[in-house]
């Protein structure tokens, strides 16, 4: 339900969002990629990435809750959304990013 | 070092070992977990694998002075406090004194998504930003699991586990994993075992005949030898402790000491002096014949001799016995104030026997008494066979001997069984053992208590009479005369006729003297008078001699005096006479 409602705010129309990564790994490197192309996709011009290395910043893993690398944090809009992987599948990200189903529903 | 172990120039050097602080699993193991390796701890839910990892923690923060890292997959830092608070344990203060970090994860499966692969790399970051920021030596996964129940590819998971225990080897920490206990044959649901081969123990809650019992077992122990059996393992409010068994063993020293029973002519009984200390005294006998009065009494001679005793009872409750024993005069509540008496009643079905050995040795561990007294043992039967009974009252007996405590058991005997033979099966092991029994006789019952056996002192072999009243325990020496063994009022009633005999003979005898004494008086006074016939008969045989000699003088004289007058010849006369 508050959901929403805040859907009729401003936050609604923006994604913040983060992804954790632990060094150039191949995995990392490939959800990047993936998550770019998403976005650009479906979310073009609303969206914004903040790449956080784990091995840079360690006490963030704890922090934020991240078990597994790569992981995608949707911020914003709330709720807090996790998506684990390298995105590779994006039926199943978006899913994960509950973009695919709020599309026909907000204008 | 691993490597070349057998080029090892010190081969029998063996395993380095962390104590766990949780006693009897460090004897157990011959010193603790291996140091530097992970150790799996499985077991269902509710067999205590969190509280030992805590106890393993809190252990090394306290005492080893070796910080941890507990990382918890099913609680939050607050809940697990709140739950260890209640052993006692202040997780807060050891967080706050950086003794401690308390990592919990959050992972749910409806709020991931899993798209392609990935890695646990921000598990082992956080572990490893966890373990680096305090210099932790040990760890603790509780419960490693859930990962397969949140992460929906477990071909990762198992090979994040693999690497991640070798990363835990790696970096020299000592680490206790849990793992749920499998349901099928295996002992993890997961099969964890697999990867952390070093060191398995398992924990077990069983529940028989209604009650449970946490038990523990060392599966296996790479590398040193270890304790295989079960031992049961209690969670109490003073911290966790397994019980070992093999750690007892008959090489207790025996003192000569001797300590009184509280009935000073049961201390005359025993070679004169009471029990040895350190030694075990069974009292058994039927339903009310005073054991527990024997009990309570030996337990206010221990507490005037300013030592503490601790009393088990299964059957009363504290205020119960303190009211009982004031009615016969054995004043218990001051002692209890002043705290060298403790009572800790329990009834036997709250928990199996294993719990309550351990919880004995838990009160005896903080107590610190001189003496113990359970009191009836065989109320331990409702939760144990006879011989589960046995060989708890075994390790008790072991466990109280190895640090000089003497303990008195009671124990009931069914009515009409042979007394000497329907005990728990304990009187072997005991070392003094009293028998009170019921004497009926005359349609009155009287208690009889003897020594069946008391080693290594001369003991007397008579029954005593055992009178309880409000001047305190008392042993009488029965009526053994006549062939008969009588007590009770028939004992009494025996006295008195005996003392009515000896009366009535004493009375006779001296009759009998008084009547001897008058015929001798008689017989005197007879001599008396025989005496004086004797004297009167001499007199007149005296008397009548004197008159002949008179008469023939007279008759000479008058002769003469003839003569003289015819004038005879007087010469010749007198010449004739």
């Amino acid at each position: 339900m508050p959901a929403k409602q805040a859907a009729k705010t401003k936050k609604e129309d923006f994604w913040e969002l983060r992804l954790y990564v632990a060094g150039q790994t191949p995995h990392s490197t490939l959800a990047f990629a993936n998550l770019k192309k998403i976005c650009e996709a479906h979310l073009a011009g609303k969206y914004s990435i903040q790449v956080i290395d784990l091995l840079e910043n360690p006490k963030l893993a704890r922090g934020d809750q991240i078990l597994a690398i790569p992981t995608l944090v949707r911020r914003l809009p709330e709720p807090v959304r996790k998506i684990i992987g390298d995105l590779s599948n994006t039926e199943r990200a978006l899913v994960g990013l509950d973009i695919r189903p709020r599309n026909p529903d907000a204008s | 070092m691993r490597n070349r172990p057998a080029k090892d120039s010190t081969p029998l050097k063996g395993l380095e070992k962390v104590p766990t602080g949780i006693s009897g699993l460090d004897e157990i193991t011959g010193g603790g977990l291996p140091k530097g390796r992970p150790t799996l701890v499985c077991g269902a839910a509710g067999c205590g694998k969190t509280m030992m990892g805590i106890a393993f923690l809190t252990h090394g923060a306290l005492e080893q002075n070796e910080p941890g890292v507990f990382m918890a997959f099913e609680e939050t830092a607050e809940e697990l406090t709140t739950n260890v608070a209640s052993l006692g344990i202040d997780l807060g203060q050891l967080m706050a004194r950086k003794k401690l970090i308390v990592d919990s994860v959050r992972l749910e499966r409806s709020e991931l998504e899993e798209t392609g692969e990935y890695d646990l790399s921000g598990l082992f970051i956080r572990l490893g930003e966890a373990i680096d920021s305090i210099g932790a030596k040990r760890v603790v996964l509780d419960t490693i699991e859930v990962l397969f129940a949140g992460l929906l590819n477990h071909g990762i998971v198992r090979a994040e586990l693999r690497r991640l225990f070798r990363w835990l080897k790696d970096k020299g920490v000592t680490a206790l994993i849990t793992a749920e206990q499998g349901n099928g044959g295996g002992l993890t649901r997961y099969g964890l075992e697999e990867y952390v081969a070093d060191c398995v123990i398992r924990l077990d809650q069983r529940v028989t005949d209604q009650i449970s019992t946490r038990r523990l077992r060392i599966v296996k122990y790479r590398g040193s030898a270890h304790g295989t059996n079960e031992y049961p393992f209690l969670i109490t409010a003073h911290g966790v402790s397994v019980l070992p068994v093999t750690s007892m063993g008959l090489e207790h020293q025996a003192s000569t000491k001797r300590i009184g029973t509280g009935v000073p002519r049961l201390d005359t009984l025993l070679g004169g002096k009471g029990y040895y200390r350190g030694s075990s005294v069974l009292v058994s006998g039927g339903a009310g014949t005073g054991k527990t009065t024997l009990a309570a009494a030996f337990a206010a001679a221990t507490c005037r001799r300013g030592e503490r005793c601790l009393y088990i009872t299964f059957e009363e409750s504290a205020s119960q016995i303190l009211r009982n024993m004031r009615s016969v005069g054995i004043e218990l509540e001051p002692f209890v104030k002043k705290g060298l008496l403790q009572f800790h009643p329990v009834r036997p079905t709250t928990q199996g026997l294993e719990s309550h050995l351990a919880a004995i040795h838990d009160l005896v561990a903080r107590f610190q008494p001189t003496a113990v007294v359970t009191d009836p043992v065989t109320n331990l039967t409702t939760v144990g066979s006879v011989q589960d009974v046995r060989a708890t009252l075994s390790r008790l007996i072991d466990f109280l001997k190895e640090r000089q405590i003497t303990l008195l058991s009671t124990s009931l005997t069914s009515g009409g069984a042979n007394e000497e033979q329907s005990e728990v099966g304990v009187s072997s092991l005991m070392d003094t053992w009293l028998l009170v029994r019921n004497m009926e006789s005359n349609g009155e019952r009287s208690r009889g208590l003897y020594i069946l056996k008391s080693r290594g002192m001369a003991h007397s072999n008579q029954v005593r009479e055992f009178v309880l009243s409000d001047k305190g325990v008392q042993l009488i020496d029965v009526y053994t005369g006549g062939g008969s063994v009588l007590s009770g009022s028939a004992r009494v009633a025996q006295l008195e006729r005996e003392r009515l005999e000896e009366v009535l003979g004493r009375q006779q005898a001296e009759a009998k003297r008084a009547a001897i004494r008058h015929r001798r008086a008689a017989v005197h006074a007879q001599i008396e008078s025989l005496k004086a016939d004797l004297v009167s008969a001499d007199q007149e045989l005296k008397h009548l001699e004197t008159a002949s000699a008179i008469r023939r003088q007279e008759a000479s004289r008058a002769r003469a005096e003839m003569a003289q007058s015819r004038m005879a010849d007087v010469d010749r006369v007198r010449r004739r006479k």
